[in-house]
């Protein structure tokens, strides 16, 4: 501005209609933005897949674990001992939400909400992505002292990644990077021996 | 318009040749100001060899990376396997690919050293803090390359590693999981993340990264280049304008650093064809399992040249962020007790450290971690600015700096080794201590670099001749 003012007086209408023309150009570069950005979200045929997936359970033992796909993520179907389900308790005060109380309509449906997070106390349903930044925890079954867990450790999973721990219900350690527990999807059973993830009930 | 310049009807073909050039675009003025009028210190040594070494791995990147693309695949479906076919079937194709795989090595060292020989000699100070800034915005494109270019060969290590940093993002508050969706392209890691992250890592970022060492050279050669005594060599000229201390790079330095480039290559070489795995450092194991959506490899690092700020995102627990909370508490008294401030900005100061410790405690520590891992790379822009010392090289400073320096760089490898390693609560422990005093080697810089007694620095550069 100091330049015009040295070389002449300011063209105050020639000014005017040079700040409307680059506010005119700006507006359209940032509206040209907008299909260039939109082309990075989800494409239509990325939205449509995620349907329900349909699991045969008769075949699982106690103590044992399936994993299947849903949304391109592995959900794990745990068939928990009794002695398990019994540890779960035991658990609860070294648990950053033990009640699951965090996020409860994101990651607990209404009826998983309880001690072991499930419909049945024996079967954990649960997405097996940590909820820090991701990765699959590992099966730590064993319970005991063993490396990377505590020495009164009850059995549960081990992130591989920066070691966050949950319990047989999927619920995270306190003092943990990940913030809360495993996610458990909508799932409902159609017999004592099938089960389908990706709807319930209510839908 | 510059006039046209008439050369002798007799002068030799290539004189006429390139007098009609030079009429028409400036090539020998290029070469000139660049190259051989550019004067550089006589007083250079090793560690100067680093940046010429780290524009020879560009060029080595660039030509093996168009090499690759002739043959990869970006497809979720194909790529593992036509990185394979690249190793087995493409005749030299397994030159091509390891020779990119260990130039991403390479240049990570190559970089890491020439950013420490900045350090050492205050590279940075007064008039350098644009070539500075424009080295740590490459330092980031170089980040960028190497992650997105570890996706593309679609392995267990690739995928995975992908997962954790893009969820680095969705940890930022109410825009994060968006703006994960928006990076992914997709609810999981997947065809179209791979595809985008091609696309990255063959044009967007190698463009940009051209774009900033053209700026930084060209910086570097408006201002002339600093040296291992730190003294500015433009301040003693002769008759002719040209600094007493410097001497043309072309050919000084240019033969100077054939030497350099030919210790490089020899150890390059010897890695590309005798070990371009590097023991899993340059090429991790697990990355030669094709990926795997449903299964986390049992353990899970990044590549050696990311460890330390890895390790400062695993070492952000919840009692770290406690303990930066108590930090911010007692930084907060201090500018109240001592600082001298008016009232109103006293004020400000414990409203901002109140917001900040509200904000620390309330919102996960994984973001605080994301933040910490990104400031850890932030904070090396504002260098110049952090050093207040009197002198800019490491040479003529109280010897106790030496010592500081020693323990910022011994603790960046401990970080870098315990990224590596699988978390323990001890490791954990010493990656907390790391972390806060890499933070505190440059927040802390504005005070401890003032303090103790100098050296004098000379006036022209001490060099001795061979």
């Amino acid at each position: 501005m100091s330049e015009a003012t040295l070389s002449g007086p300011v063209d105050k209408e020639k000014r005017t209609w040079l700040i409307a023309s680059c506010a005119m150009g700006g507006a359209g570069a940032v509206a040209v933005a907008v299909p260039f950005v939109q082309t990075f979200t989800p494409s239509e045929r990325a939205k449509a897949a995620g349907a329900a997936v349909e699991v045969d359970i008769s075949n699982l033992k106690p103590g044992e674990k399936l994993t299947v796909e849903w949304r391109g993520k592995p959900v794990w179907v745990v068939r928990r001992t009794p002695e398990q389900v019994a540890a779960l308790k035991k658990n609860d005060t070294q648990l950053a939400d033990p009640q699951s109380a965090r996020k409860p309509d994101e990651l607990t449906p209404v009826y998983a909400r309880n001690e072991g997070r499930s419909i049945k106390p024996e079967i954990l349903v649960v997405v097996g992505i940590c909820s820090h930044l991701g990765c699959s925890p590992s099966d730590k079954f064993q319970p005991g002292a063993q490396p990377s867990l505590p020495d009164d450790w009850n059995g549960g999973f081990l992130c591989p990644c920066h070691g966050s721990t949950f319990d047989l219900a999927g619920r995270v350690f306190k003092n943990k990077p990940a913030p809360d527990n495993l996610e458990v999807p909508q799932h409902m059973y159609l017999s004592d021996t099938r089960l389908i993830i990706g709807e319930d009930k209510k839908a | 318009m510059a006039e046209m310049k008439e050369i002798s009807p007799n002068a030799p073909l290539a004189d006429k040749a390139l007098n009609w050039v030079d009429n028409r675009f400036p090539a020998s003025k290029l070469f000139k100001e660049h190259l051989s009028e550019y004067y550089a210190p006589k007083n250079f040594n090793f560690w100067y060899f680093f940046g010429s070494l780290a524009l020879l791995v560009l060029v080595i990147q660039i030509v093996t990376g168009i090499f690759l693309v002739m043959h990869y695949k970006p497809d979720a479906a194909q790529a593992f396997a036509s990185v394979e076919y690249i190793m087995r079937d493409v005749p030299w194709g397994w030159l091509m690919r390891t020779t990119h795989s260990t130039g991403a090595s390479a240049f990570f060292i190559v970089v890491y050293l020439h950013m420490f020989r900045g350090l050492l000699y205050g590279s940075y100070r007064k008039p350098r803090e644009l070539i500075w800034i424009f080295g740590c915005a490459i330092f980031l494109c170089l980040m960028g390359e190497a992650f997105f270019g570890y996706l593309l060969p679609w392995g267990q290590m690739s995928y995975w590693g992908a997962q954790v940093i893009v969820n680095l993002f969705a940890a930022i508050p109410f825009i994060g999981p968006d703006l994960a969706l928006l990076i992914r392209g997709d609810y999981v890691v997947s065809d179209a993340t791979l595809n985008r992250f091609f696309s990255f890592h063959v044009i967007a970022i190698p463009l940009v990264l051209l774009g900033l060492v053209a700026a930084h050279i060209l910086a570097l050669h408006e201002v002339g280049s600093n040296n291992p005594d730190g003294v500015e060599i433009k301040a003693k000229k002769d008759a002719r304008g040209i600094p007493l201390d410097g001497i043309p790079f072309h050919p000084y330095y240019t033969v100077h650093d054939i030497l350099g480039v030919s210790v490089f290559l020899l150890v390059f070489s010897a890695i590309v064809f005798f070990a371009p795995e590097a023991g899993g450092y340059f090429l991790e194991y697990n990355n030669f399992i094709p990926a795997d959506s449903l299964k986390t490899p049992l353990h899970i690092a990044p590549v050696w040249y990311f460890t330390p700020y890895y390790s400062m995102l695993r070492a952000t627990t919840d009692q770290m962020v406690y303990a930066l909370a108590a930090i911010v508490v007692v930084a907060s008294l201090w500018v109240l007790v001592k600082a001298k401030l008016g009232p109103v900005l006293k004020g400000l100061v414990v409203v901002a450290a109140a917001v900040l410790i509200a904000l620390l405690l309330t919102l996960d520590a994984k973001f605080w971690g994301v933040v910490t891992m990104g400031g850890a790379v932030v904070i090396l822009f504002f260098l110049p600015w952090l050093d207040q010392s009197p002198v800019k090289s490491i040479r003529y400073r109280p010897d106790w700096h030496k010592a500081i320096y020693a323990v910022f760089v011994l603790f960046f490898f401990v970080l870098g080794y315990l990224g590596i390693q699988p978390p323990t609560p001890t490791g954990t422990f010493i990656a907390q201590v790391g972390t806060l005093l890499y933070f505190a080697f440059f927040l802390l810089m504005p005070w401890w670099s003032r303090l103790g007694t100098f050296k004098p620095v000379p006036d022209r550069v001490s060099f001795v001749a061979h």
